[in-house]
């Protein structure tokens, strides 16, 4: 029976898997919208912009390990989305954006509302199609989906002309996906297999590095395994936060630029470095010469063009992160690195990064703490991108992999509120908490709408400097304290937020804190904590811009006092 | 590290904005291409493009592994180290009158080159071959007054046999090393 173009789509999209899309209409995009009612199946989310759906489906891909699906119209609702979908490129995030477009006659003409949309995002997705036919629009979806999760995750783009979706046709969805051009690697070369076990079991100071390839692969079973086998620390980058349970007595934290100094002391001193599905980003390394200096490199990545392509790797892995060290295993011998995990310890007593130090102020570390204490780390964390992020990473400690969210590669301010919501959706069962800052925070603030609208309970906790402060920060250390276009005022978040009839308090004192996270997270609803925090209190350490990791900045010493914490790892 | 021209065969499905996306790749890693020829394979709806790229092993490593993860590149070889032929048409509008004609097509006959065209005031020639046998023709004409030059850049087929890249076969060096 011939079915419409639209009809066709959402049916594909079911047979998918996806029960819930985060889209905007538009003139283009009518047909499809008339005929969704029909497939109560599915759960369309309105955003209140664009931007706003892409970091949704991704928060949502990133929760749930399943593909996010966004959708906007043709022109400007197609280039709104081009953040969120660089977004997910950079972090490998299985996205399947769907733009409409204007119809088929008219591409080509400079119509109302058209862009060429897969000629934008064409760097920035895993690949894109054009469906001109609806009879391919089946097969295209399958395909899309297909790309989208397999292999190294990313975002794929279906571009569909208004004209298509109401055209008729037969729609038939081959068995299989048949792409010749797409090889996914699974296990490792059995050969570098074994070169990489006789260095680990002959390395002295041996040290893990795992980035968000772990948390993909959902390897993060293995990747304990792996370490308590051979006793060897863990550190991770950003993205790898939650692959490796932070509480673990091998783990070391985050290494790279506002890494913990004793992780970035490892990578200093260890002759043998593992890294396992990371990618050596400039964030991470700092100065290339200087990164791991003293190590030969195992490198273990599903994407065959990251290896080597920023730093030198003396045994390259290409494989599935989960099937590479469980081959791994059936062929590493046990070991003991007693002296470098005490030489460890001891850097960790020397530069200790959970420690606050005093201040008349309301300090970011002691609320992220406070966070952390009262959600027993089982919360999931959303962040936006600044300051409030890198305290988030340092302070909260996160237990498992699917806890941390947050824009890695790109750097997306206003990634947080939108994000939160599409993880929320994805987990309606976790507590979801987004901790930003008053600047990435009024970059997508309309979408506290949708969580009205569509009863989506996110937690927020503001950290309100009135700076844009990491900005700020690089200002104070690296510009003589001209702050030019950094202070940045704000709304008063608690009206705002009571506009949108959301609840919300705001705090100014360390006493209170506790207390107002207790009342947002027995409130039921979104509810807004507004922390009026020291406005210019710096993040470290840091390794300045350009410096390699060893030359990492540590607060100044004489501020550092400890305080009591109720607990520790 | 030192540069060096190498030779890059890729088999590509044969769609409206494949090139495109082989050639924006490059542009968007900040590699640079020599010359690139493409044009129909041997088996139907893949085409086959042939890309110099001057750069460094590890360079050219990248880009061809970049290239490689592109759903529409099927297959992509770096056939430099092969023993290869390698063929270059370009097509030579040069300035020729009654005095000067008998020598262009006496240089032209020392290059196996064709005339193609003649009129009152020029001559145009078709040669193949290797980029130093099309410049050193050109030189020799570059006296008379070149009007115009087309050059299509190499195709390029590994030797022999066995020498593959095909569509469907992986190429000797490939072989050889599994």
């Amino acid at each position: 029976m011939k079915k419409t173009g639209a009809q066709i789509l959402c049916e594909s999209l079911i047979a998918e898997g996806v029960d819930v899309m985060f889209g905007f209409p538009g003139g283009v995009l009518l047909p499809f919208y008339d005929t969704l009612p029909q497939y109560p199946q599915i759960r369309h989310i309105l955003v209140r912009h664009e931007q706003g759906a892409a970091h949704a489906a991704d928060g949502y891909a990133r929760a749930t390990g399943r593909v996010g699906v966004c959708m906007a119209t043709s022109g400007p609702g197609a280039t709104n989305l081009v953040t969120g979908i660089a977004n997910a490129y950079l972090d490998s995030v299985p996205m399947v954006a769907i733009t409409g477009q204007v119809v088929r006659a008219q591409i080509g003409k400079d119509a109302f509302q058209e862009i060429d949309i897969t000629g934008i995002t064409l760097p920035i997705t895993k690949h894109s199609y054009v469906v001109m036919d609806a009879a391919q629009l089946a097969k295209t979806v399958k395909e899309a989906f297909y790309i989208a999760r397999t292999g190294r995750p990313g975002p794929v783009l279906i571009d569909i002309p208004k004209d298509v979706f109401t055209d008729l046709a037969e729609s038939t969805s081959p068995e299989k996906v048949d792409l010749p051009g797409y090889k996914i690697p699974t296990h490792g070369h059995p050969t570098q297999l074994k070169n990489a076990v006789k260095m680990i079991s002959e390395a002295k100071r041996p040290l893990v590095i795992a980035g968000r390839g772990v948390i993909i692969s959902g390897a993060s079973a293995e990747l304990k395994e792996f370490a308590e086998r051979a006793q060897m620390p863990v550190i991770t980058t950003l993205l790898g936060i939650g692959s490796f349970p932070e509480n673990h007595v091998l783990s070391y934290g985050m290494a790279g630029m506002h890494g913990t100094g004793y992780a970035n002391k490892a990578l200093e001193e260890c002759d043998l470095l593992i890294a396992i599905g990371m990618r050596f980003d400039d964030r991470v390394t700092g100065k290339i010469s200087g990164f791991a200096p003293n190590a030969k490199i195992i490198h273990i990545d599903l994407d065959p063009a990251e290896i080597g392509k920023n730093v030198h790797v003396d045994v390259p892995i290409v494989g599935d992160v989960g099937a590479v060290l469980r081959d791994m295993h059936k062929i590493l011998e046990t070991g003991s690195h007693v002296d470098w995990l005490e030489q460890l310890d001891e850097w960790r007593k020397q530069h200790p990064i959970l420690d606050i130090h005093d201040s008349t102020g309301l300090l970011p570390q002691y609320i992220i703490h406070e966070l952390y204490e009262a959600t027993h780390g089982d919360a999931i964390v959303v962040t936006g991108v600044g300051q409030h992020q890198m305290w988030t990473a340092q302070h909260y400690i996160f237990h498992s992999p699917d806890s941390f969210i947050s824009s890695g590669g790109l750097g997306t301010m206003g990634f947080g509120l939108p994000a939160a919501m599409g993880a929320k959706v994805g987990r309606p069962e976790k507590m979801v908490w987004l901790i930003d800052g008053d600047g990435s925070f009024q970059m997508t603030i309309q979408e506290l709408a949708t969580l009205v609208q569509d009863n989506i309970d996110v937690k927020i906790a503001i950290i309100n400097n009135g700076f844009l402060g990491m900005v700020r920060q690089w200002q104070d250390l690296f510009y003589k304290k001209n702050y030019v276009a950094t202070p940045i005022s704000c709304p008063d978040f608690i009206k705002v937020a009571e506009a949108y009839c959301i609840a919300g308090l705001q705090v100014t004192e360390r006493e209170e804190v506790r207390p107002a996270i207790m009342k947002a997270m027995e409130h039921k609803g979104p509810f807004v904590l507004n922390f009026m925090v020291e406005p210019e209190e710096n993040v470290y350490p840091m390794v300045p811009p350009g410096a390699s990791n060893i030359e990492f900045l540590e607060q100044p010493k004489k501020e550092v006092t400890t305080w009591p914490r109720r607990s520790t790892r | 590290m030192a540069t060096t021209k190498h030779t890059l065969v890729a088999i590509v499905n044969d769609k409206p904005g494949v090139l495109n996306r082989v050639v924006s790749l490059f542009r968007r890693r900040g590699f640079n291409i020599d010359s690139i020829a493409v044009g129909h394979s041997e088996t139907p709806h893949l085409s086959r493009v042939t890309i110099i790229v001057n750069g460094t092993t590890a360079t050219v490593e990248q880009v061809r592994k970049q290239l490689d993860k592109l759903i529409d590149v099927v297959k992509i070889y770096d056939i430099t180290s092969e023993k290869l032929t390698g063929r270059e048409l370009a097509l030579v509008k040069v300035k020729a009158n009654s005095a000067t004609r008998s020598e262009i097509l006496e240089i032209a006959d020392i290059f196996r080159a064709n005339i193609v065209d003649v009129a009152s005031d020029s001559l145009t020639i078709e040669i193949t071959g290797d980029e130093d046998k099309i410049s050193s023709m050109l030189q020799l004409l570059h006296g008379f007054g070149i009007k115009e030059i087309a050059r299509t850049g190499r195709v390029a087929m590994v030797r022999g046999a066995l020498g593959a890249p095909s569509a469907e076969d992986k190429p000797a060096s490939q072989r050889a090393r599994k």
